[in-house]
């Protein structure tokens, strides 16, 4: 360290080692979730999934190419998973649209997450009437029926991928803010945040750098489990054929031409069907082992 | 608790009033209406159907008067048991739809419902019917072999989304095996599959709720004193634990409502079922105006009030909550 003062500053004192090596939350969680087989069996295959989803169609056959001779081709050597009703190779468009229905679960939860949380800290941290304003709001919000709205928006304002996450994420927030919420009564009552408070830090300092870091647990396990829901809803949308459009395509959609053609081609509905089932799997597994893991109150054992 | 159940019911009326103003003015603010995709109008035709459905006075008082013509203005609901005559009962008049000129909503609405109700209940009924004993089981055989077993079963039920679901039961039991008819909604049989498909997902959650909040009950003192006092194991379990560790179901039991509700758009598709979901989904795609503010509105009506009886239900069941 450099000392700015010319003055010989006193030597610090040598730490003592301490007796037994303290752990913090985050390892201490590792450690839970390391443990939980299951937990780690999904996180691997979301990682590996999502590589295979976003690295794979460099290497694939191109997904829109058509091949109208085939046709609906059952598993072979030269297209693994078979190939659709025009020709095309299952295992490319599975990938491809994979990456979409990923990538609409991550944003449209990253849009809830930012909502939520900045909402939910504010009405924890202002308390008061301003509390029970917003989360009287909240209570409002819950009580209509979203998943109708979803499909009124996507059938009136066209079939926009961006309207998708934005309409998705604004119906997902909900929980997040009514969890941080929570967490942020508990929080804000505590020691180190009356210490920032007297040195005279402004609210949205205190809020956003002392209050979330110490509510990241439930927020972190609360997003995995909004993934698959999120994932969830834009298949359903998709299968309604209000969701993603040709010739882009997701999951869902793939799951929808399946379903149509299951009587002939059963691989094109069991493929996607399979790997879909398998994705939300993973991802609540990993959600509740998160939870588990993180979750102070079962932590004794 | 009539005051508790007063106070909810005054804070639905604002719900209403947003849904059906977000809805009507959603609508309108979209471009192209009911008659721009049909074939070619002509415009006199076009102002004689402007004019007979009052598409030509201002927004606001076209608003106002279909606020008021949803306005309850009667109160006989022993009407509803004889066609579901919301008219009848209510006064509620839904106006006639845009698509089909000859018919109103109400009369639509009457013909639809009862399908989607039927298998909506039918669903739950499987949902509680799987959820709560297989939740049970596992919570009272903790960490064995049965506790995995109804616990990876639930989890299937949950990951195994319905429009996968329902294709693959079809693929199965009416294709390959024959058991069942691959679509239709006459005999008592063709139930069978989209009832068990809607209700998956719920029978898993319920299980898992289930099994968690009797594993919380279960390790109280009060159910040490029940068994210290010689009470039997399914006493214990019926009669003591239940009762609390059923509180997490009974507050899921209104989202769970929505949900199968809204899931009935993918399970009537699926299945062509003649209900209102799939009704709905081809109205909002059609613009009809009066179909669409109709179905929500009475989807909205069903799913607040749902939530009101499931929060005097909650109440009822548990003496810490009181009725404030």
């Amino acid at each position: 360290m450099v000392s700015l003062s010319p003055k010989k500053l006193p030597q610090p004192m040598p730490v003592p080692e301490p007796a037994e090596r303290g752990q913090s939350l985050w390892s201490d969680a590792w450690r839970r979730l390391r443990k939980n087989h299951l937990a780690v069996a999904g996180g691997i295959f979301v990682v590996t999934l999502f590589l295979l989803c976003f690295i794979g169609p460099f290497f694939s056959q191109r997904y829109e190419v058509q091949n109208l001779d085939l046709g609906a081709s059952p598993p072979s050597d030269a297209h693994w998973l078979g190939t659709d009703t025009l020709g095309r190779d299952l295992l490319a468009r599975l990938l491809y649209g994979g990456q979409i229905s990923l990538s609409v679960g991550l944003i449209a939860t990253v849009v809830a997450l930012a909502i939520g949380v900045t909402y939910g800290a504010m009405a924890g941290f202002s308390g008061g009437k301003t509390d029970i304003v917003m989360m009287r709001i909240v209570d409002i919000m819950y009580a209509l029926p979203f998943t109708i709205f979803v499909i009124l928006l996507m059938v009136f304002f066209g079939r926009n991928i961006f309207l998708l996450f934005f309409a998705i994420g604004a119906v997902e927030w909900l929980t997040m803010a009514r969890i941080v919420r929570g967490q942020v009564l508990s929080v804000k009552r505590m020691e180190f945040i009356e210490a920032a408070r007297t040195l005279g830090f402004g609210r949205c300092r205190i809020i956003f750098r002392h209050i979330i870091p110490n509510i990241l647990g439930p927020v972190i396990v609360y997003t995995t489990l909004t993934i698959p829901s999120v994932m969830l809803l834009e298949a359903f949308l998709s299968f309604l054929g209000l969701g993603v459009q040709p010739p882009m395509s997701s999951l869902g959609v793939l799951i929808k031409n399946g379903a149509d053609s299951m009587e002939e081609y059963w691989w094109l509905l069991v493929f996607p069907g399979a790997i879909f089932s398998l994705t939300l799997f993973s991802l609540n597994f990993l959600g509740d082992g998160l939870r588990d893991a993180l979750d102070v109150r079962t932590s004794k054992d | 608790m009539f005051r508790f159940i007063g106070r909810r019911f005054l804070q639905t009326i604002p719900v209403m009033l947003i849904i059906i103003t977000g809805t009507f003015f959603m609508q309108r603010f979209v471009p192209g209406g009911p008659f721009t995709a049909e074939k070619a109008v002509t415009p006199e035709v076009l102002h004689n159907l402007e004019a007979y459905y009052h598409l030509n006075d201002p927004l606001w008082k076209q608003y106002m008067d279909y606020v008021w013509d949803l306005c309850p203005k009667r109160f006989h609901p022993l009407a509803l048991v004889n066609g579901l005559d919301f008219k009848a009962a209510f006064g509620i008049d839904f106006r006639p739809s845009f698509k089909y000129p000859n018919r109103t909503v109400n009369e639509i609405i009457a013909d639809k419902l009862p399908v989607s109700l039927e298998l909506g209940g039918w669903s739950l009924l499987v949902a509680l019917g799987l959820g709560l004993p297989l939740g049970i089981l596992a919570a009272v055989k903790r960490n064995t072999w049965i506790d995995y077993l109804c616990s990876s079963f639930a989890m299937t039920g949950i990951c195994i989304p319905n429009f996968v679901l329902g294709p693959l039961l079809v693929l199965a039991f009416a294709i390959h095996t024959g058991w069942f008819e691959a679509s239709g909604w006459y005999s008592p049989i063709d139930r069978v599959l989209p009832c068990l498909t809607l209700g998956s997902f719920y029978a898993g959650y319920i299980a898992r709720l289930t099994r968690g909040g009797m594993i919380e009950v279960l390790h109280q003192d009060f159910i040490r004193t029940a068994r210290a006092k010689g009470a039997s194991e399914a006493r214990i379990i019926f009669h003591h634990a239940l009762r609390a560790g059923l509180l997490p179901v009974v507050s899921f039991l209104g989202p769970a409502a929505a949900g199968i509700l809204t899931g009935s758009f993918v399970i009537e598709t699926i299945f062509q079922i003649p209900g209102l979901g799939r009704e709905f989904v081809n109205s909002a795609l059609n613009r009809d105006y009066t179909m669409v503010l109709g179905t929500v509105i009475l989807y909205a009506g069903l799913i607040v009030t749902l939530n009101l009886v499931v929060d005097v239900v909650q109440v009822w069941l548990n003496p810490r909550l009181k009725f404030e």
